[in-house]
């Protein structure tokens, strides 16, 4: 057993340089997420309190064992878009009664709680989770249905929000829904495919048409309660399970429901004892350097999360520019891929495809810390064969069955994000620091292969190239790669599922962990063909 | 000689009695009640004998039962203790009919100061001072304010103030049913209340062959319902000459009576020095271990060899020192001494040096409605006077006792406050300077605080993640807690940077030594102090250097099927009801009295909160509550 050790002068400037700049990230997301919990406002939280209601989180802290952690993800959702950051929905994964559901809460401060494109995608990925991971969905629901200026990009995908509900159920993660007032047209699907619903009494209103649809339709004259009140879908529809009295109720309702789910956990428990890493976490903020082309040593953000900064590396002496070795973390044992030197070459990609294959074959979760300028390129390796490597390890990272976390802790640029399992290779959950950046190649090397093209367009045609816009033009490209690679642009389109404090990466991993712990862990039985 | 001793009662004194008797080589009986089953005093006796039933009148004053379980498991004496039986004579001519040893002075002479309106006539004959006796019906403004005592009376039961004649009627008629239930006989009279006056008692004990002890006096005056909490011997008000005088009394009075046995005679000392005959408890007194740390000797080892028939030395022993005993009570001094009754959750008294506990609960007792609330004694000497209030006063501060409310805190005001460090104790002593009632306590929310800070603790045990952890913050984690009737309300975050409060404490560290067991340090103004939390389900007991305190978690989510109804009399006290006043359709007004509940042999009325008009009375005469019931549902009009 190895316990790592430091390397880092916590006295240089270098890392008082890194320390400074990271801060200064995290002080920029803190006020990000700020807008996210501020939802609609103080005009429309003070509006919603006084009409005696919870905003959105404090139905989820109210729903949650007392002191629970909360992983709330995709806070981001939506950041630069035109709607609201957060996307009008809180979603999340906390412990209601000893349980581990993810939750999803609208936020009806935001345009009455209205879905707009943002606030499905956030949704989706909240039920992915939960299938994935067979957490019970508990979804708390005010919402004034689909956001109408977007429902051309809503309506088709849309169907997906109700499907996914019940193919939960099938799957036999339990769903349940409390409804605190309007769900209404296609949003009366969620109650109505939920496998318990609690709806609050003269709050609910849970109906296919409202009144004046209704009138339109068919010429009667409809009252809210009639048509869809709590009381009547208690007493006369049957479409509530239970009625409550108040929203606090709701919740006291909500949590005796999930108390009776006798919902157990699939994957093995962790270890009892649990040693917190040597190394200290809050030193991360100084080891990453500021400057991404600057690489570092991965061991040293390893043995500030695993447990007891216990690490066994696995072939250290090859491949030497991915780490591979073995851990635990929180008492889950896992495996860990790391970069090192940001590059992958032949020897780094065999190496991950037969560690990827061993924690298969031992049904040990992976963490992939990414930081990575993608495949070595060039004629050598070319030759060398980096196309069918590289492809071996994609293939083993596409085909391992085991839960994946993928952490972006710096780079993430070209394949190197598909073979250190980016998001389109479905890790259960994917986290990015603030000082990452994902492309398909650094914001330099784009504009720069922009131009040697152009050049040579320019060339082929006999135009002289102009150099002042040459300069324009790579100047333009950067800006707009760099902005389109920053954390919070990816996290806002929801390519990843949240932007972290790098010193919080063992807690979160540590949640994820216990979450995957939910479903069964398990080994990839088969794998695709290896071109050798 | 005595060889198997029946102590025909309970608690502290069955236990104090089964001491003796283990160093002397007696064997015990214990004899008791349904409800006392499982309490350290039945264990404690080599046999024990049920008494089926749970109030007194069934079980501990039944005597016919008792020398039936005498005789069956083969006691050749039985000593009362104090109170129940202890002072009933035909009780003691049934244990000497069985031809049992009875360890008490004899039959007549209990029965002659049995009562008090008979006794005061032989003392005053015999030249011992005493107070005008007031016939009831016979009073007149001018006699007031007076006292109505219980003939039969002892321990303050029965005993009623009247400052007004037209209460007269009703203190009355309450005396005499707190009497009768008490001691089975309603009868009560009347004297003159002196308001500043102390009350002094002589030890007195007495063989068979003539001698009489006067073992100085003791100071009981600091009371509350006319029961004494601190006494102490020897008294701060009594000089050699005025001891000598009441100790010639004393010694007087039993000869009187030809008193045999442990005794005391109690007097009223006014302000000038004059004292007057109160009445002679025939019977060990629940004060009386200050008397034996002082003069070094074992009262209830000197009443067996009495009643065995040994003579007493001429002399008594000289005395030493000071000491001072506290009756620890599970009753709210701030909420007119209501009884507490539950689990005694823990009962932890550090004892040092010079300090004795007379206790007859352990943690895990069940105190219950029946019977008295006294927990224990705990009694200090010292050479003398201040070094015993100083010690006495440290150990109870340092008492951890949950699960129940009681009067720890106002005994060690008491033991510290200047008026009684200075001597100047009289009966009046807990009002004049303000002790009864709330008490002027710290912040409840540090206490409130250090309670979530280990409950958050007692959750985390288990679990390595970190205790409300938020990648996105939106609020703190907020408990709101019960502290008798007050909602106290904290809130805490976990930090990477330590736990950020709305309360002004810097939280140092919380150490957990069990899942019930926690430790946490708070800085208060830059002084360090380590508070004690202790988790039994809801309920936090929090001990720390500002005063304990008992913190009942508030629900999350209160069932609305429990939530009661406006203009509802709810149940203070667990008890019994003994009397209701109103029925349905009654029209009553604020104030007014709906019925009356009797808990721990004291009278609690339910008053009608609003004006309005009876819509409910849901219980009958006679009927069990618990505390929170609903007994009577008033419609405001």
């Amino acid at each position: 057993m190895t316990v790592l050790r430091t390397g880092v002068d916590t006295g240089s400037p270098e890392y008082a340089a890194n320390r400074a700049a990271l801060l200064e990230s995290l002080a920029a997301l803190d006020a990000e997420h700020a807008k996210a919990v501020a939802g609609g406002g103080p005009k429309y939280t003070e509006r919603h309190h006084r009409r005696g209601k919870l905003l959105a989180r404090e139905r989820v802290e109210l729903l949650l064992d007392r002191d629970a952690p909360f992983l709330e993800l995709s806070p981001l959702a939506a950041w630069g878009t035109d709607h609201a950051v957060g996307a009008s929905v809180v979603t999340g994964i906390g412990v209601v009664e000893g349980v581990e559901c993810v939750i999803v809460a609208n936020d009806p401060t935001v345009r009455g709680g209205a879905s707009n494109p943002w606030s499905l995608r956030k949704t989706f990925r909240a039920a992915d989770i939960a299938l994935a991971n067979r957490l019970p969905l508990i979804s708390l629901v005010e919402s004034g249905g689909a956001d109408l200026q977007s429902q051309s990009e809503i309506f088709i995908p849309g169907g997906r929000a109700f499907r996914d509900l019940t193919r939960l159920s099938a799957a036999g993660v339990p769903t349940v829904t409390a409804v605190f007032g309007n769900a209404t047209a296609g949003g009366a699907y969620v109650p109505g495919l939920s496998d318990h619903v609690i709806m609050v009494a003269d709050r609910a209103k849970v109906f296919l048409g409202g009144p004046p649809l209704v009138k339109m339709a068919t010429g009667e004259e409809a009252r809210d309660e009639e048509l869809g009140g709590a009381r009547m879908h208690g007493s006369v529809s049957g479409l509530a399970d239970f009625v409550a009295e108040d929203e606090t109720d709701a919740i006291r309702l909500t949590r005796r429901v999930v108390a009776r789910l006798n919902h157990r956990k699939q994957g093995p428990p962790p270890a009892h004892e649990v040693e917190e890493p040597l190394l200290d976490a809050d030193e991360l903020l100084g080891v990453v350097p500021a400057d991404l082309r600057v690489p570092f040593d991965p061991r040293e953000v390893i043995g500030r999360v695993v447990d007891g900064s216990r690490f066994d590396e696995f072939k250290p002496a090859y491949g030497t520019s991915l780490v591979t070795g073995w851990a635990s973390l929180h008492g889950y044992p896992v495996g860990v891929l790391a970069n090192a030197r940001g590059v992958l070459f032949s020897e780094e990609s065999q190496k991950a495809a037969q560690f990827v294959q061993l924690a298969n074959s031992a049904a040990t979760p992976l963490i992939f810390l990414q930081n990575t300028t993608g495949y070595m390129v060039g004629t050598r390796y070319e030759q060398g064969g980096i196309v069918k490597h590289g492809a071996m390890m994609i293939n083993a990272v596409s085909n391992s069955r085991v839960p994946h976390l993928t952490v972006v802790m710096g780079a993430s640029y070209g394949a190197g994000n598909y073979g250190m399992c980016g998001r389109a290779f479905d890790p259960r959950f994917l986290f990015t620091w603030p000082n990452a950046k994902s492309a398909v190649m650094g914001p330099k090397q784009l504009a720069g292969v922009l131009s040697i093209v152009a050049r040579q367009a320019a060339a082929a045609k006999g135009r002289e190239y102009a150099e002042e816009h040459d300069a324009a033009m790579r100047e333009l490209v950067e800006g707009q790669i760099e902005q389109q690679s920053l954390a919070p642009f990816l996290s806002g389109r929801l390519y990843d599922d949240g932007v972290i404090d790098p010193r919080d990466t063992r807690t979160v991993l540590g949640l994820c962990l216990s979450a995957v712990h939910s479903g069964p862990v398990e080994g990839a039985a088969g794998y695709g063909v290896f071109r050798m | 000689m005595i060889t198997r001793l029946l102590v025909a009662n309970r608690g502290e004194i069955a236990r104090r009695i089964v001491r003796t008797c283990r160093e002397l080589g007696v064997g015990t009986v214990a004899v008791f009640s349904d409800p006392d089953e499982h309490e350290p005093f039945v264990a404690e006796a080599d046999l024990a004998v049920r008494l089926p039933g749970a109030t007194p009148a069934e079980t501990y004053l039944r005597g016919d039962a008792i020398v039936a379980a005498a005789t069956a498991a083969g006691a050749d004496a039985v000593h009362p203790g104090y109170g129940f039986l202890s002072e009933n004579a035909d009780f003691a001519r049934a244990v000497l009919a069985a031809g049992l040893t009875w360890v008490g002075p004899p039959p007549d002479v209990v029965e002659g100061m049995g009562s008090k309106i008979a006794a005061k006539q032989r003392m005053a004959a015999a030249g011992v001072p005493v107070l005008p006796e007031l016939a009831p019906q016979d009073v007149t403004a001018a006699d007031l304010p007076l006292l109505v005592k219980a003939s039969a009376g002892g321990g303050g039961r029965g005993m009623r103030i009247v400052r007004s004649l037209g209460e007269l009627a009703d203190q009355l008629a309450g005396a005499r049913r707190e009497a009768e239930s008490a001691f089975g006989d309603g009868t009560v009279f009347c004297e003159p209340l002196l308001t500043a006056a102390r009350h002094v008692e002589v030890q007195v004990l007495a063989d068979e062959h003539g001698t009489v002890w006067a073992l100085g006096e003791r100071e009981c005056s600091i009371q509350r319902r006319h029961q004494k909490i601190v006494e102490e011997t020897p008294s701060p008000a009594v000089d050699e000459a005025l001891r000598a005088r009441l100790c010639d009394a004393a010694v007087t009075a039993a000869r009187a009576v030809g008193y045999v046995g442990a005794g005391t005679v109690e007097f009223l000392l006014d302000e000038r020095g004059a004292f007057h005959f109160l009445e002679v408890n025939t019977r060990l007194q629940v004060e009386h271990p200050v008397t034996e740390l002082v003069f070094g000797l074992d009262l209830v080892a000197w009443q067996l060899a009495v009643a065995e028939g040994a003579a007493l030395p001429p002399e008594p022993p000289e005395p030493s020192g000071h000491a001072i005993e506290v009756r620890l009570c599970a009753e709210d001094p701030a909420c007119d001494w209501r009884p507490s009754t539950g689990t005694l959750l823990r009962f932890d008294v550090p004892l040092v040096p010079g300090v004795r506990l007379d206790s007859g609960v352990e943690t895990g007792s069940e105190v219950g409605v029946h019977y008295d609330p006294m927990l224990a004694k705990v009694i200090a000497w010292a050479p003398h006077r201040h070094a015993a209030a100083r010690t006495l006063a440290a150990v109870l501060r340092g008492t951890r006792v949950h699960g129940l409310v009681t009067n720890r805190d106002l005994l060690a005001d008491v033991l510290s406050h200047p008026a009684f460090l200075a001597g100047d104790t009289h009966t009046g002593f807990l009002d004049e300077h303000g002790l009864a009632g709330p008490r002027p306590a710290h912040d409840p929310r540090i206490s409130a605080l250090a309670a979530a800070l280990a409950q958050a603790a007692g959750r985390r045990r288990g679990s390595h993640l970190p205790s409300g952890w938020r990648n996105v913050v939106s609020q703190p984690q907020r408990v709101s807690y019960l502290v008798g009737d007050d909602t106290v309300r904290v809130e805490y975050r976990h930090t990477r940077d330590g736990v950020l409060t709305d309360v002004p404490a810097h939280v140092v560290s919380v150490r957990s030594a069990g899942p019930q067991e926690h430790e946490v340090v708070l800085e208060l103004a830059g002084v360090r102090h380590r508070f004690a939390v202790a988790l039994h389900g809801d309920r936090a007991e929090v001990d720390s250097p500002l005063g304990a305190v008992s913190l009942l978690t508030a629900p999350r989510f209160p069932d609305p099927a429990e939530r009661v109804l406006p203009g509802a009399a709810v149940a203070v006290v667990p008890g019994t009801v003994v009397r209701i006043g109103v029925g349905e359709g009654d029209r009553v007004a604020a104030g007014t009295e709906l019925l009356v509940l009797e808990a721990m042999k004291m009278e609690h009325r339910v008053l009608a909160t609003t004006d309005g008009t009876v819509a409910e009375v849901r219980v009958r005469r006679g009927d069990q509550v618990d505390a929170g019931d609903v007994l009577i549902v008033v419609e405001e009009q």
